[in-house]
């Protein structure tokens, strides 16, 4: 913070203009808006600070502030009240620019640095990812290297010994060729010996000449030892020699013959005997097996029986290669299954004593932990019983057949009768359009009449009416009254069809819910229908009165028919009437 | 046990007649024959030089002595005093002479092997058999007395004739697969010959009577081979003894190996049975002895006073390390002898010093012959108990 003091330049729009609370308002924000480190190019416009209201609270506000920055007051304390320095306001001025150049210098430096540091970062994290890439891939390298290593100390190893081997069998061999070496010359110089003494024997006979000839003395011939002749030499002693001596080979081999054929014998004995006694040893084990075994012995029994037949069949061929082959075959199986249960029964034992040898020392823990156990499975028996016997009453609790049935469909008897309701309504509403269906058959037909009759009574009547141009009118009124109620009726009647289907559909969709208040709906009979349309000549035009009351209903009843007619094959349900009587 | 008096006798002459009557020594140039009971002397014969060789006949009528140097063979009659035999075989020398299994000709074997002379005392008959071998046992008859085999060397190659000992009528003569062929001996059947080789080749050769290979069988290469052959009296089992201390058993159907029998220095077979002796002299070494089945024989050395103790397992044999530079080395099973009843085997293993080892023909007793000591050795059924005899 610079020291030197500084006077503060009066902005002169200020000096009027003042605000207490705006001066609050800034003085509480002790940090100064951030447009300043954004863009200190610009600068914001500041004009609410100062106004002509507050520039004595202003000015002592820029002293403490200047004053705690170091730079010198603003203002004096004068005789007339505070009084603006104007050089020292100034030379504020000045500071606080300088201050500010500073400052934005520093922000500057700091930016700079920041980026350079930002972008030291960056170039550490990318040399960081290499290093660490390059570390992953040397100690990869590291690896395989360690791996390679130790393959090669191993073969280092195996040649190692194998190059002790060939030195120790070099060694036995150097040692065998000494050996022989020294035999050989032993040998060499035992046959130079003779060989000399040889030469020491022809040289004195060839020098001596003195060949001492063999001489034979004796008394006399002896006889032979077995007493008989000696005979010459002929080709039938050599014969006799020749026989004798392969008589001599003959015996030797029918000697040892036998004695092998005893022996096969003796050993096939002993083998079927080994094979009888594996089979028993083996068979008693079937009933006790379980399930599985059980179809293993019994395939084991059968196998066996075969092998017993064979065996029978056996002694009798005991030289044939095939049955020597089926024995030798069925006691190895024998004795391959003899040993699998021996086996397990070792195992079996060997476990036992485990068992027994595990349990010495915690015997009474052992015990301890039977009796829990039976505990337990008691009470889990207890309670499966009770359960069971829960389930059977449940199970056997009297219901009559419509509880019952009841019971079992209760889910579904809301459903039911929604159902059954439903189908009854669809049933009246078939048995109704069934009904409209005659009934608009049989009003197109009474329609058609009609029409035929009313063109006939138009014609008539024109005809009348031409004729009335006569003297001879009053005659006809009556008549005419009829026809005009009946077209009055009519022209009721076809102002009508427009709103019928609208409410036609209302009261529909009423008497489709509201089945309650349908009335039991009547069809009138055919007569009546030609009797409200009066194409039937009454009995007398009196009795068309008292009828007219009944005939109200008719003729509301008719309106609403030809309606229909006129509505088209509209199918509605016929309790429209009783509702058309109502909506009249 | 009762000693008769001391006789002389040189050059351990000193055969009993094969019917055990008679007792013949020589004595220098005399021999002396004896009644076996009285031991009075029955004969006497002189014989023009120093006897090195003494032989009954087959029947103990005749008795062959011997003089190689002076080259003379006489024979003397047991029923004829009177009588006499004298073959000279001149310039050409006498290396050995023997009787042949009849008894009525004798082989004679001429100096450096020339050939076996065949004289026969009934007939005038010679016989000559040329280039015989000069081998450990070149040599053999069979039990019967029917058939010789004889090792033949010729061209640098080894044969074998087989001879009708009848009258020496060649059956059958082939030539053998061995490199230098070492021995012969026929099975105590005298169906099958067994011939082996010298020791720098192990292997044994088994032909039939009638000159057929039966088979082959070696051991091992290279190192020194057999050392020696025995024929069980059975004709079942071949044994070879070989220079690595071991014997090998072969049977006579497959010809092919049923078992082996090694001489560990430490014995620690639970079977086995160690008798040693103890002597009151401290000086000498014990001989161990004495292994139910399969015998390792020790020295047994002359103590008035010793008696045998059974050692505890395991047991260290005392080997004394022969010289192995030297040729024909003093390793190896040297000597075996079956017992007559095929039940067992006695070998010598290595330098021990036992010059013979025999069975007695019942099969169970052994003697044990060293240079200055013997002993006797009785096989009970499942105990063994021993006598010692010390014969000066």
């Amino acid at each position: 913070m610079p020291e030197s003091s500084l006077e503060i330049k009066d902005t002169s729009c200020s000096s009027s203009r003042y605000r207490m609370s705006s001066l609050r308002q800034y003085s509480q924000s002790s940090v100064l808006p951030l447009p300043m480190t954004r863009n200190p190019y610009t600068m914001p416009t500041i004009s609410a600070f100062c106004t002509e209201d507050n520039v004595s609270e202003c000015i002592s506000y820029i002293n403490r502030e200047v004053s705690s920055l170091g730079f010198p007051l603003l203002c004096t304390e004068s005789n007339n009240g505070p009084e603006l320095n104007l050089v020292a306001v100034l030379n504020n001025v000045y500071n606080l620019l300088q201050l500010h150049r500073r400052c934005l210098q520093t922000v500057e430096d700091i930016e700079v640095e920041q980026v350079k540091s930002n972008s030291n970062m960056d170039y550490l994290q990318l040399s960081n990812t290499r290093l660490k890439d390059q570390l992953e891939l040397s100690k990869r390298e590291n690896t395989g290297l360690l791996e390679r290593e130790r393959q090669l100390q191993l073969k280092v190893k195996s040649l190692h010994n194998c190059l002790k081997n060939e030195k120790e069998e070099v060694q036995k061999l150097q040692s065998i060729i000494a050996s022989r070496a020294t035999q050989y010359n032993h040998d060499m110089k035992r046959k130079e010996r003779e060989f000399g003494k040889l030469k020491e024997r022809l040289n004195q006979l060839l020098i001596d000449k003195k060949d001492k000839k063999q001489t034979f003395e004796v008394l006399n011939y002896v006889g032979r030892s077995d007493g008989k002749r000696s005979l010459w030499k002929t080709g039938k002693t050599e014969a006799r020699h020749e026989g004798e001596m392969y008589k001599t080979l003959l015996n030797d081999y029918d000697s040892r013959h036998k004695d092998l054929l005893m022996e096969n014998a003796e050993l096939k004995k002993v083998l079927q005997q080994m094979k009888r006694d594996m089979v028993t040893i083996l068979s008693p084990r079937k009933p006790s097996q379980s399930g599985e075994k059980h179809d293993d012995s019994l395939e084991q029994t059968s196998s066996e029986e075969d092998e017993v037949c064979d065996s029978s069949r056996e002694s009798l061929e005991l030289s044939c290669e095939h049955a020597r082959e089926q024995l030798t075959n069925s006691i190895r199986q024998q004795w391959r299954r003899l040993k699998s249960h021996v086996e397990r029964l070792d195992s079996q034992a060997s476990l036992v004593g485990e068992r027994a040898n595990m349990n010495a020392i915690p015997k009474e823990v052992h015990e301890e932990e039977m009796d829990r156990l039976k505990l337990e499975i008691q009470q889990y028996k207890d309670f499966i019983h009770t359960q069971q016997q829960l389930l059977q009453q449940q199970l056997n609790s009297p219901c009559d057949d419509e509880t019952a049935s009841l019971l079992n469909d209760c889910y579904m008897q809301e459903e039911k009768e929604r159902l059954k309701e439903d189908w009854k309504s669809f049933e009246e509403k078939r048995k109704n359009f069934e009904a409209e269906r005659r009934n608009f058959t049989e009003a197109a037909i009474r329609l058609s009449h009609e029409r035929k009759a009313f063109e006939e009574d138009r014609a008539t009547w024109l005809k009348h009416q031409f004729l009335n141009l006569t003297p001879f009118g009053d005659q006809m009124k009556p008549q005419m009254s009829k026809s005009q109620s009946a077209l009055s009726g009519w022209a009721e009647s076809e102002v009508r069809p427009m709103s019928t289907p609208a409410k036609l559909n209302k009261s529909l969709s009423h008497t489709a819910f509201s089945t309650s208040r349908a009335s039991p709906a009547k069809t009138p009979s055919t007569a009546d229908l030609y009797r409200t349309h009066r194409l039937i000549p009454e009995k007398s035009p009196s009795t068309i009165h008292p009828k007219q009351d009944s005939s109200i209903l008719r003729n509301d009843d008719v309106p609403a028919q030809l309606r229909h007619v006129n509505g088209g094959a509209n199918c509605r349900a016929y309790t429209f009437t009783g509702d058309r009587i109502g909506s009249i | 046990m009762n000693f008769s008096e001391v006789f002389k006798q040189s050059n351990q002459l000193c055969r009993v007649s094969p019917d055990g009557k008679y007792l013949a020594t020589c004595v220098q140039y005399r021999l002396v024959v004896r009644d076996v009971n009285t031991l009075q002397i029955l004969h006497l014969y002189t014989c023009l030089d120093q006897i090195v060789h003494m032989e009954w006949s087959s029947d103990s009528l005749f008795i062959l002595c011997a003089m190689y140097k002076r080259g003379l063979v006489q024979v003397w009659s047991l029923e004829q005093p009177d009588w006499y035999c004298k073959i000279d075989e001149g310039s050409i020398g006498l290396v050995s002479s023997r009787w042949s299994p009849d008894g009525r000709h004798i082989l004679n074997t001429t100096e450096f092997h020339l050939r076996v002379t065949v004289w026969s005392l009934c007939t005038k008959a010679v016989s000559y058999i040329k280039y015989p071998k000069a081998c450990q046992k070149g040599i053999d008859f069979s039990r019967d007395g029917c058939y010789m085999a004889l090792a033949e060397r010729r061209d640098c190659r080894d044969y074998v004739s087989v001879f009708v000992c009848d009258d020496w009528h060649l059956l059958r003569h082939f030539e053998t697969e061995t490199q230098d062929l070492a021995g012969v001996e026929w099975s105590p059947n005298g169906c099958v010959l067994a011939v082996w080789d010298s020791c720098l080749e192990y292997k044994v050769l088994l032909y039939s009577l009638d000159g057929r290979l039966l088979s082959t069988f070696s051991a091992y290469e290279w190192s020194l081979g057999i050392k020696s052959l025995a024929w069980s009296p059975s004709s079942q089992f071949l044994a070879i003894g070989s220079y690595d201390g071991k014997v090998r058993i072969l049977n006579h159907i497959t010809w092919k190996k049923v078992t082996e029998f090694d001489h560990p220095a430490s014995i620690n077979n639970t079977k086995a049975v160690v008798y040693k002796e103890v002597e009151r002299k401290p000086v000498v070494g014990s001989a161990d002895l004495s292994i139910q089945q399969h015998i390792t024989m020790g020295s047994t050395l002359f103590n008035t006073q010793s008696k045998y103790e059974i050692c505890p397992l395991p047991v260290q044999v005392p080997v004394v390390k022969p010289d192995l530079d030297r040729a024909n080395p003093k390793v190896g099973v040297s000597s075996m002898a079956f017992s007559s009843d095929n039940r067992y085997l006695a070998t010598k293993n290595g330098g021990f010093q036992v010059q013979s080892v025999t069975w007695h023909c019942s099969g169970d007793s052994l003697i044990l012959l060293g240079k200055e000591q013997l002993c006797l050795c009785y096989m009970e059924v499942g105990e063994e108990e021993e006598e010692d005899d010390d014969v000066k």
